[in-house]
């Protein structure tokens, strides 16, 4: 009853030429609408203020310097944040009452906690206790215990999304619960966290700037150095802006390719 | 291993329960279940529920949905705790032991029961992670120690068995439902297990992939491995089983040859459970004359309305 119209075989054709042509008319409208956000805010700042290109080519190297401090730190404290969750989430599954609450006491007074009150914390007032640390030593443990506390909820969310009838067949075959975690559960549990991994490390490259306020030297410390004596600072955080902008860019594209992957293993592997 | 000992002391084998066509004679019995007895919450799921199988035995366990059959085979190797009673595997006894949490001990005893049984589950259960080889020797490498090598021969000795040995670098994701099961029974029979248990094998199964899991536990079932097989599958249990336990609400209401159990059922409720599959298969894997019609429809009209919808039972013929 379909063909009553007698469109014949080129009603597809057509019906494939109208999305298409529809879809591009969407993404035009899509890049206009960047296009004039932009516009605006470049018109703002050229109205608001001189862009002094000499003060710029002597600022913006200067500011990208802070690149590799923002990175080593995000490297470091989310390697720091994937050891304190993957203990974490041990904990907070196991049925061990001691295991389990300093698991949970953990993850509760972090994220009960401000990040920036945890920044300070750690390093003004563990020096009332005699500890002293570098302050990018101060800023990366900060940052890994804070981010280990979010990711433990992940990583324990992980274990759990792997379905039961995985433990009780590896049981079935005589897997002791400490063989069938580790050969059994924990892969198909790390493939299932491996994009929230990314998600928190394009997080952290942000929240990184907060531990400029302890004084390391990273992107949003120096654009501030060097935008306070001449005031300046318009310049040079909206250049540290699109700095931080563009390493977000570039690692979101990492991470949609790492999932684009994970997305092809899954079907592979999980069907259904 | 352990001697096979003699009955466990409170024991009592029913007076159906004789030694199967295949039991070498003057064998003891290899399974002995024990009064098996579980609670969920206070539900009282099994009320004392006794098995003795012999080597080489095929068990056929039947009964409706919900009647407690997959819960007793599942603490026959303890992924179920059971509330009372013991599970003896050849000569390997282990208690229920309802309070007293898990010991080390006790979890040791039941890692060693686990090995004397393999499981077969209604959703296969195959490790998506790795590849139908992988999943194969999981079970000898990490549990029994043995070398790759070895146990990768061994696997691919189980995988022609099953007849899927040009499948041994696929994923699971890439096989067939049946296909699957397959796998899951090789992978099960890696271990080499005394008794193997099948929680509904067939029930997840499109119908059109049912025969060729049966004939592959047909083949088992004739090979002599022990097997206890909770399963709807009629023609399955009749042409294959050595004995038939039928579960009503907890308790075996009827045990005996499959002829006997199914053909001329003596128990009233053994009587209206075939009815219904008479009724919703149109005849189909019943034998001619199976249940007098007089019997058919007054057992019918009987059931709740709800259970009258027929049920999980895969109506299909594919022996």
């Amino acid at each position: 009853m379909i063909q009553t119209i007698g469109t014949g075989p080129d009603l597809g054709v057509q019906i494939m030429e109208a999305d298409k042509s529809r879809a591009t008319a969407w993404r035009l409208q899509f890049f206009v609408v960047w296009a004039i956000i932009l516009a605006g805010l470049v018109g703002f700042v050229m109205f608001t203020v001189k862009l002094d290109a000499t003060f710029l080519t002597k600022v913006v190297p200067f500011i990208v310097g802070g690149v590799g401090v923002t990175i080593f730190v995000s490297f470091c404290s989310i390697t720091l944040a994937i050891v304190l969750a993957t203990l974490g989430a041990l904990g907070r599954l196991s049925r061990n009452p001691v295991a389990n609450g300093i698991a949970s006491f953990y993850v509760s007074l972090v994220r009960g906690t401000p990040l920036l009150l945890q920044i300070t914390f750690i390093y003004l007032a563990l020096p009332q206790a005699g500890i002293v640390l570098d302050a990018i030593v101060c800023g990366i443990i900060a940052l890994g215990f804070n981010y280990g506390a979010y990711m433990t909820e992940i990583f324990r969310a992980g274990v759990q999304a792997v379905p039961g009838g995985q433990s009780e067949a590896a049981a079935s075959l005589g897997m002791s619960g400490r063989t069938t975690f580790l050969r059994i559960v924990a892969p198909q549990a790390f493939r299932i966290v491996i994009p929230a991994i990314g998600n928190d490390f394009i997080a952290m490259l942000k929240d990184s700037s907060l531990i400029s306020v302890i004084g390391v030297q990273e992107i949003l410390w120096k654009a501030q150095a060097a935008g306070r004596p001449t005031y300046q600072s318009m310049q040079t955080l909206i250049v540290a802006a699109l700095v931080y902008w563009a390493m977000t860019l570039v690692f979101s594209l990492f991470q949609a390719r790492l999932e684009k992957r994970q997305a092809v293993g899954d079907r592979a592997v999980n069907p259904r | 291993m352990n001697k096979p000992a003699a009955i466990p002391s409170s024991h009592v084998i029913h007076a159906s329960e004789t030694p199967g066509a295949l039991t070498p004679p003057g064998s003891d019995p290899i399974v002995f279940a024990t009064d098996i007895e579980k609670y969920f919450g206070t539900n009282h799921v099994l009320r004392g529920c006794s098995m003795t199988v012999w080597p080489r035995e095929t068990i056929a366990i039947l009964g409706r949905s919900g009647s407690g059959k997959s819960t007793f085979l599942r603490c026959l190797n303890f992924l179920e705790e059971p509330s009372a009673g013991t599970v003896t595997i050849d000569g390997y006894p282990v208690e229920a032991m309802p309070f007293g949490g898990r010991s080390g001990h006790h979890r040791e005893q039941i890692r060693k029961l686990r090995i004397s049984a393999g499981m077969v589950f209604q959703e296969f259960n195959l490790f998506p992670h790795l590849s139908v080889i992988g999943n194969l020797t999981a079970g000898p490498t990490n549990v029994k120690g043995m070398h790759k090598k070895e146990a990768t021969e061994l696997a691919e000795s189980y995988l022609e068995k099953v007849g899927l040995q040009d499948k041994r670098d696929e994923y699971p994701a890439r096989l067939s439902g049946g296909q699957r099961q397959r796998v899951a029974i090789a992978r099960a029979l890696t271990m080499e297990p005394k008794v193997l248990l099948f929680d509904e094998p067939t029930s997840a199964l499109d119908p059109s992939l049912v025969g060729e899991v049966l004939k592959v536990m047909e083949d088992l079932a004739h090979e002599g491995q022990t097997m206890i097989v909770v399963t709807h599958e009629m023609q399955f249990a009749r042409e294959a089983a050595d004995r038939v336990y039928f579960m009503d609400q907890g308790v075996f209401a009827e045990i005996g040859p499959p002829d006997r159990v199914i053909d001329r059922p003596q128990d009233e409720r053994t009587r209206q459970f075939l009815s219904r599959f008479l009724g919703a298969s149109q005849g189909q894997g019943m034998g001619p004359g199976a249940v007098p019609a007089e019997q058919v429809q007054p057992g019918a009209a009987e059931w709740p309305p709800e259970l009258l919808v027929p049920p999980d039972v895969p109506q299909h013929d594919h022996l």
